[in-house]
């Protein structure tokens, strides 16, 4: 049976998130996604730097117990205490004793909030203020942190100074307003408690196992003041925070700012070795000096301070399983940055509360719930990555979140009642799948057979489905959205267009090369015109284009967004089969559908034998790729549509590969048609964007290229009734970007159909701006 | 130090909402003291390096909570951020450092390094003896209230006093 009542449940909550906090996530979280772009733009050796933090985490999370035995030795040699907790229950208690009731300023610590600290240290009696400012303010407002970094930012200013007015008791003139009066008046508020600390909490965002080092990356400087102004401090955090060396440090400190909020640094970096040497500062003692007489700058800087004690907690609570967990393990990596939430289209439109769990939230969130609370909490907010895999360039140590995200989706498939199957579906998913997996899914990841039979039933089946009950059917018994157009699917196939027309017209003597045009599901029955323009425009460019029969095999990309993965590796094994032919056969393989090209390149090494994988990837190319290929190596463009004249190019001349096309006559310069372009996300995860602008404009397209991450539509995403309302939302940017423009390309199926929800129906894939006319 | 270097720092610092200030040797007294928003508090700085009169050094925590302006020596300083490095040390340049509204740090010249890698090198043994150290940058900040804010917790002004190496 499906959960109808759960789906509306769903659908309700993300509507009031968007409601409430939808525009003020929005807007924090694209300007720090945008901050993102411009600061790593500008630092020199950026993808060196990913690789080196990368390098250290691999070896860090490998020699693990290793380096906890190494930082035990150094914080002991120091003078400190640590104690290595198996459990949230475990770490608090030991709190619990240095603490024993007195009073606690904390630094911001989503370690703590993992573990429900403070409820722990409260129950002792024990008076517990967060200093961060944004978190205070939801201490104050009895709510759960947002976002990694920015814990408060689905918080207005207006929302804060009302908060603030009503807890304390504010009016008139003392009712502070603006954001500088709301931070004086915290900032004298929370002095008040610091002053009278017993004890310092904080967290550390990275421990140096050879000298015992901790590391505070804040902007603030109450991280600096929780640690030092009271005698005690208690650092909590993440067994997997250890890295081997200082020196170390280095990446991290450049990589982390850039990447969560584009800072290209924070105010303070602290590197702390406790005991430290500083003196507490005893406000109770307010009359004597704090230090020895006659001491100067740098005296004792190596000793820890007689007063103070330290204690390091080092939590496990379920991390070391996780590295014992192929799929899992790089969750450790994570330097909690936020870039993944940061970057996410989702996260963007209802920010953590809807796209989190008990602690963590955007992308990340799913390995870590996964890890540290189980399937069931990872479960809520997995369904909401879509795999369009933004994330993966944006995260600083190159964790591929999608992959931990389809596998955990996985894991919560099996999971099912195994007595829960739809017969409604039964006849549509021919898959590998056991348990008691969601029709829905079921049916969007057999997705291959369901175009299939449309096909051969058009145009019956669109008629059939586009029919009142069935849609409220679909709704109810499969979760797809009432509003959303199905795809239409084509009574002739791109293959048997493809053989009705006689084969190849580039004869083989005649061939520059010779290529094979993958009939992905979506271009085989749904949008063929995109392939019959692949195929013209290849032949304009003299390649000898194929599309057997024999190709038309599904990638495994639909089951793979559905967590099925043990299907997706079949249909990938079949496909692999009729591809690498073509491969071993000397033949290219182009690609249109870009999440298919993102399966080979990014996917199948998961699926697949590694040689295997690399062949095939090695082997394909994304379809305006490949032409952008052509062109520069010295095919003419004369055959192609331009813009201005409908078909063939003004180029008259022969060029040279690495012209770049940049200074004919009709070139991009303002002086052409404009188009939109709204490149698809998995396609610009993998770098191919450019390609598509310099073909359009070589043949004197004027281009304005989408600012956003993603479309919302991400395959699948967008026709599940829960999600129908976020992915529209999602797409907004689009509409306020692309709203004027008189022509609209994009490079994805669902790119397009989002588009065209948008929009208006009008929507093209490029090689259809470009193929030369149906003949 | 490179004038390359230098130059660099300067830029850096400004980027982060801080100033720097050249001076001689001799001269430092009398640059810090312009810089000055009394009451102020400060930290005896090292290598012969003197203080205007009428700082406090060895402050007591009522002449923390007073001042106006904080003074310590920096350690090292990177280029490439405008970044400050201070050190936790027994005479108490962390809360000199971190209290008043106006920072006054000093540092010389010739520790001035190019960027973050130089920087880091040079802590890892002092570090590994049980060093502690801030990489401050310009002065706190916060987002957090809704629209960035200078000076949250620690200071709102940075004054950075770059002591030119002597001749001999």
């Amino acid at each position: 049976m499906s959960k109808p009542d759960s789906r509306a449940e769903t659908a309700a909550r993300i509507r009031h998130l968007l409601e409430t906090e939808g525009d003020a996530v929005a807007e924090n979280t694209r300007g720090f996604n945008r901050g993102r772009h411009e600061a790593v733009r500008e630092l020199e050796g950026y993808e060196a730097l990913k690789s080196e933090a990368r390098t250290v985490k691999e070896d860090a999370i490998e020699r693990l117990p290793e380096l906890i035995d190494d930082l035990r030795e150094a914080v002991e040699a120091n003078g400190g205490r640590v104690y290595v907790a198996d459990d949230a229950a475990d770490a608090n208690a030991y709190v619990r004793e240095v603490v024993d009731g007195g009073t606690v300023v904390k630094s911001k610590s989503m370690t703590t909030e993992e573990l429900e600290l403070n409820e722990a240290l409260e129950a002792d009696g024990a008076a517990v203020t967060e200093t961060d400012l944004g978190e205070w303010v939801l201490q104050l407002a009895d709510e759960a942190p947002s976002h990694i970094v920015g814990p408060a930012i689905h918080k207005s200013r207006e929302g804060i100074a009302d908060l603030f007015a009503e807890t304390f008791d504010l009016a008139g003139e003392d009712r502070p307003e603006t954001a500088e009066e709301l931070t004086r008046f915290a900032r004298e508020r929370l002095l008040r408690d610091i002053r009278e600390a017993d004890v310092g909490v904080t967290g550390a965002n990275f421990l140096a196992a050879d000298s015992g080092t901790m590391a505070l990356v804040t902007s603030e400087g109450n991280a600096r003041k929780s640690a030092v102004v009271p005698d005690t401090h208690v650092a909590v955090a993440g067994v997997e925070k250890v890295i081997p060396t200082v020196e170390d440090l280095a990446p991290f400190i450049e990589l982390i700012g850039r990447s969560g909020t584009g800072q290209d640094i924070t105010s303070y970096v602290s590197l702390l070795t406790p005991p430290v040497a500083s003196p507490p500062v005893r406000f109770s003692e307010s009359d004597e000096p704090m230090a020895d007489a006659g001491t100067a700058a740098g005296d004792g800087a190596c000793e820890a301070h007689p007063d103070r004690e330290f204690h390091l907690v080092l939590v496990d609570n379920g991390r070391l399983a996780m590295r014992e967990d192929d799929d899992l393990r790089e969750t450790l990596y994570c330097i909690r940055c936020g870039a993944c939430s940061n970057s996410c289209g989702n996260f963007q439109s209802v920010g953590g509360h809807a796209f989190g769990g008990e602690t963590y939230s955007g992308g990340i969130a799913t390995g870590w719930e996964a890890g540290v609370e189980g399937l069931d909490t990872a479960a809520e907010f997995n369904d909401l990555c879509t795999g369009c895999s933004r994330c993966v360039p944006a995260c600083p140590v190159k964790i591929d979140i999608p992959w931990i995200n389809t596998v955990v989706r996985d894991r919560i498939n099996r999971g099912g009642d195994p007595g829960r199957f739809d017969p409604l579906v039964e006849g549509l998913t021919p898959d590998d799948e056991s348990g008691g997996i969601d029709p829905s899914k079921r049916l969007f990841g057999n997705f291959d057979t369901l175009a299939k039979l449309g096909s051969a039933t058009a145009p019956l089946s669109n008629w059939g489905a586009s029919l009142g009950p069935v849609r409220a059917a679909m709704d109810r018994w499969l979760g797809i959205a009432p509003e959303r157009d199905l795809p239409t699917f084509e009574r002739e196939t791109l293959v048997d267009w493809f053989e009705s027309r006689g084969g190849p017209r580039v004869s083989e003597g005649m061939a520059r090369r010779e290529a094979v045009v993958y009939p992905d599901t979506y271009t085989n029955h749904v949008a063929v015109d995109r392939g019959k323009a692949a195929v013209r425009t290849l032949e304009a460019l003299g390649v000898r284009a194929h599309v057997p029969e024999s190709t038309a095999v599904a990638s495994g990309r639909a089951p793979l967004s559905q967590g099925m993965v043990e299907t997706a590796r079949g249909k990938a094994e079949r496909c692999r089969d009729a591809l690498l032919a073509e491969v071993d056969a000397g033949r290219d393989v182009v690609v249109i559908e870009p999440s298919d090209l993102a399966a080979f390149e990014r996917e199948y090494e998961r699926l697949l034998p590694e040689a295997d994988a690399t062949a095939l990837a090695d082997g394909c190319y994304e379809v305006l790729e490949y032409v952008y290929g052509l062109l520069e190596n010295g095919a003419e463009p004369a055959g192609l549509a331009a813009a201005g004249d409908g078909h063939a190019a003004g180029y008259g001349d022969s060029r040279g590969a690495g012209d770049g096309g940049d200074d004919g006559e009709s070139d991009g310069d303002g002086d052409g048609i404009p188009v939109a372009y709204h490149a698809h996300c998995q396609q610009r995860t993998l770098d191919l964007e450019a390609h598509t602008v310099a073909v359009l404009e070589r043949l004197g397209y004027d281009v304005t290229t989408s600012e956003t991450e993603c479309c919302g539509m991400a395959g699948s995403f967008g026709y599940k009734s829960a999600y129908y309302e976020l992915s529209m939302d999602v797409g907004e940017p689009l509409v306020e970007q692309f709203g004027d423009a008189d022509r609209v390309l994009a490079s994805g199926t669902s790119c397009c159909e989002q588009l065209d929800a948008l929009l208006g129906p009008s929507t093209e894939h490029p090689i259809e701006a470009i193929a030369p006319p149906e003949r | 130090m490179s004038s390359d270097t230098l130059s660099a720092f300067v830029a850096g610092a400004e980027d982060h909402h801080a100033s720097v200030h050249p001076s001689a040797p001799d001269a430092v007294p009398g640059t810090v003291a312009d810089l000055i928003d009394p009451p102020a508090v400060g930290v005896r700085l090292p290598d012969g390096l003197d203080l205007p009169e009428g700082v406090a050094t060895d402050p007591t925590p009522a002449e923390l909570d007073a001042a106006n302006t904080g003074i310590t020596a920096a350690r090292l300083a990177i280029a490439d951020y405008g970044t400050v490095v201070l050190e936790s040390d027994a005479a108490g340049s962390e809360a000199v450092s971190l209290f008043p509204e106006r920072h006054v740090a000093v540092v010389r010249a010739g520790d001035v390094v190019p960027g973050m890698r130089e920087a880091i090198g040079r802590l890892g043994d002092r570090l590994r003896d049980g060093a502690s150290e801030v990489l401050a940058t310009g002065p706190s900040a916060t987002a957090d209230m809704g629209d960035l804010v200078i000076g949250a917790h620690g200071p709102r002004e940075v004054e950075i006093v770059l002591v030119e190496d002597s001749d001999e």
